[in-house]
């Protein structure tokens, strides 16, 4: 049994109790007794019970005015009652008022152990769809948000916030910095999450296959459109529906889109029937929207539409702290993929994935860990199963200060702050790269 | 001083060679002696004239109450129609991690569901019995294993399909209670 489930035995014959106390325990159950009504109903307000075999007739309150206040309470209690007394009319009355079932004194062991068995059956299946639920609800939700760092938490925060309104939002942040998953994680945690997330890449697309991929198109409407396709927008009714690469739409599809988004109708291609949906709209861009606004080549009044709420996604290389449980993740992703046992990873490679700057972000670690999945020895990932001699520092670097900044500081991460090694690497002298080391005010990494 | 054993009392006419076997058996599965005892009882006092059967609940007490200070299992076998009040019969029941059970032989008989009698089938069912419920004497529940003896049987056939044994692991149960 995997669960130890209890059964609450409700009987004024002493007798009666005893018998099934002991036919129970000999099963595993966890049984407690109780003589009247009275003493059941407090035995339930402290403790919870799966199953409840109740009398019918007890002095004081009886077994069906005791089914209703436990139904009134706990609706979905399994109660089994009991009688010596059959009549159809109770039964039929206990049946009505809830009871799972009804059973005549004295039963024969058989009907009794299947009864208890079905009402099991049916306590696992409840807990089994209750898991499902759960799990469907959680899916895209923080599971594959990963990070504890204080900028996560951030993130997290506004995400739920956000989450529970219905105002459009843009996900701005680098390429690579999971704004899709950011996105899913708004709509999983909205009360939209029962209806789709429709996901459209703006940026694949040219401006006529956008509009038809958007509004749909009725058949007819241009060579190879056999057939009426709902658009983007019609699946995404009362879900949501995520543009993503917004700032790559044309000017003609973006008046298109203003219009969209302020009466919530579209026309599909082709078509001349007004269709009506009701979306929440979840843009992203790498791009920086109000510059484009002030260049004029993005509508001010469309940007002001979308950014409702802005959530910026931070880079990797300023959430270092997350990166360890994001290569846990990546690795026990793909080694599952794969078919493989958990791999383990040496504390210098984790070293060196914490000190690299990552223009691809979030995923470009991913990759790396796949690769170090699939070229390594499947037990352990070393410095040699991973791609990072190539880049040396950070692409956002913009000075020349930057620059020597954090190429001293990799050099010196790479040599374990051994500063005669570090300075021969950097064809300096020790007491030039101490210069260095107090003007950058450059620390190890784990201070 | 003699070595802890199990006493298996019995009511009621029984071949002395039946009794025999079914200790060796009950020796063999928990490693304890076993002595074979009759017992001598007025069963009237316990029977039921509403139900025409004798009431478990009130026997069992009575297997409580003996004494055999060097036994630390006790098991009352009987040949009569047994019931406990919710049930309409038993064939055997015992404390759970207790001192005493008991077991009848009255429903595992062929005889008894208008079969020819069978000796040998009614000796293989009583040594599952009486294990079975001095199984929960040393604390063993029921288990989900259908060959194992502590498969919960509510009917002969049931009885039939388990073996005389435990399970790996209910005797790893058992080594730990």
């Amino acid at each position: 049994m995997a669960k130890k489930l209890s059964i609450l035995i409700v009987d004024d014959e002493e007798s009666v109790r005893d018998s099934l106390y002991n036919w129970f325990i000999e099963d595993g159950y966890r049984v407690e007794c109780a003589e009247n009504a009275k003493k059941a109903l407090t035995l339930l307000e402290s403790d919870q019970f799966d199953i409840i075999l109740a009398d019918i007739k007890m002095p004081g309150m009886d077994g069906l005015e005791m089914l209703r206040r436990i139904k009134s309470i706990k609706p979905d209690s399994i109660v089994i009652v009991m009688t010596a007394f059959a009549t159809v009319d109770t039964a039929v009355k206990a049946l009505k008022d809830g009871a799972y079932d009804y059973v005549t004194k004295p039963f024969d062991p058989d009907d009794l152990t299947h009864l208890i068995r079905n009402a099991t059956r049916q306590i696992s299946l409840e807990d089994e769809n209750e898991n499902l639920r759960k799990k469907v609800i959680t899916l895209e939700n923080v599971e594959d948000l990963i990070g504890s760092s204080e900028a996560m938490k951030d993130l997290l925060r506004e995400v739920e916030s956000v989450a529970q309104t219905n105002s459009s939002v843009i996900l701005t942040g680098e390429s690579g910095t999971g704004k899709e998953l950011v996105a899913r994680a708004i709509h999983a945690n909205s009360p939209r999450r029962f209806f789709p997330f429709v996901s459209v890449h703006c940026g694949a697309l040219t401006e006529s296959l956008l509009e038809s991929e958007l509004f749909g198109h009725e058949k007819g409407a241009f060579t190879g459109a056999m057939y009426n396709r709902k658009g983007r927008f019609e699946m995404a009714d009362n879900g949501s529906i995520f543009l993503d690469e917004i700032a790559t739409i044309s000017s003609k599809m973006q008046v298109e889109l203003l219009r969209v988004l302020e009466s919530k109708t579209f026309i599909r291609v082709g078509g001349n029937k007004e269709m009506s949906s009701d979306f929440r709209v979840i843009c992203a861009t790498n791009k920086d929207l109000k510059s484009m606004v002030e260049q004029g080549t993005f509508r001010e009044d469309l940007f002001y539409r979308l950014n409702v709420v802005n959530i910026h996604i931070p880079p990797l290389r300023d959430r270092v702290a997350d990166i360890p449980l994001l290569v846990d993740y990546f690795i026990k992703k793909y080694c599952t993929s794969m078919n493989k046992p958990p791999a383990a990873i040496d504390v210098s490679a984790l070293k060196r994935l914490q000190e690299f700057n990552y223009p691809g972000n979030i995923r470009e670690l991913e990759n790396m860990i796949e690769r170090a999945i699939v070229v390594g020895d499947g037990k352990r990932i070393t410095l040699k199963d991973l791609p990072l001699e190539k880049t040396i520092v950070n692409s956002s670097t913009e000075s020349l200060d930057d620059f020597e900044r954090a190429f001293i500081f990799q050099i010196l991460q790479k040599y374990s702050w051994n500063i005669s090694r570090a300075a021969k690497a950097l064809k300096v002298d020790r007491v030039t790269l101490y210069h260095k080391i107090r003007k950058y005010d450059l620390k190890p990494l784990d201070q | 001083m003699s070595l802890p054993n199990i006493t298996l009392i019995s009511f009621g006419f029984f071949e002395q060679d039946f009794l025999e076997q079914i200790a060796k058996a009950v020796q063999t599965e928990f490693g304890l002696p076993v002595n074979v005892r009759e017992g001598h009882i007025d069963l009237g006092e316990y029977y039921d004239p509403a139900r025409s059967q004798y009431n478990a609940n009130t026997l069992i007490n009575v297997i409580d109450s003996m004494k055999f200070p060097e036994s630390v299992k006790i098991l009352g076998l009987f040949n009569v129609d047994l019931f406990i009040p919710i049930l309409t019969y038993i064939f055997g029941q015992a404390y759970l991690s207790g001192k005493s059970g008991i077991a009848s032989t009255y429903r595992l008989n062929n005889e008894r569901y208008g079969m020819s009698q069978n000796e040998q089938l009614l000796l293989e069912r009583t040594k599952k019995e009486v294990i079975h419920e001095l199984g929960h004497t040393f604390g063993l529940i029921h288990c989900d294993n259908p060959i194992c003896v502590m498969r919960s049987s509510t009917y002969l056939e049931d009885v039939d399909q388990k073996k005389q044994n435990l399970c790996h692991r209910c005797q790893e149960k058992l080594k730990n209670e």
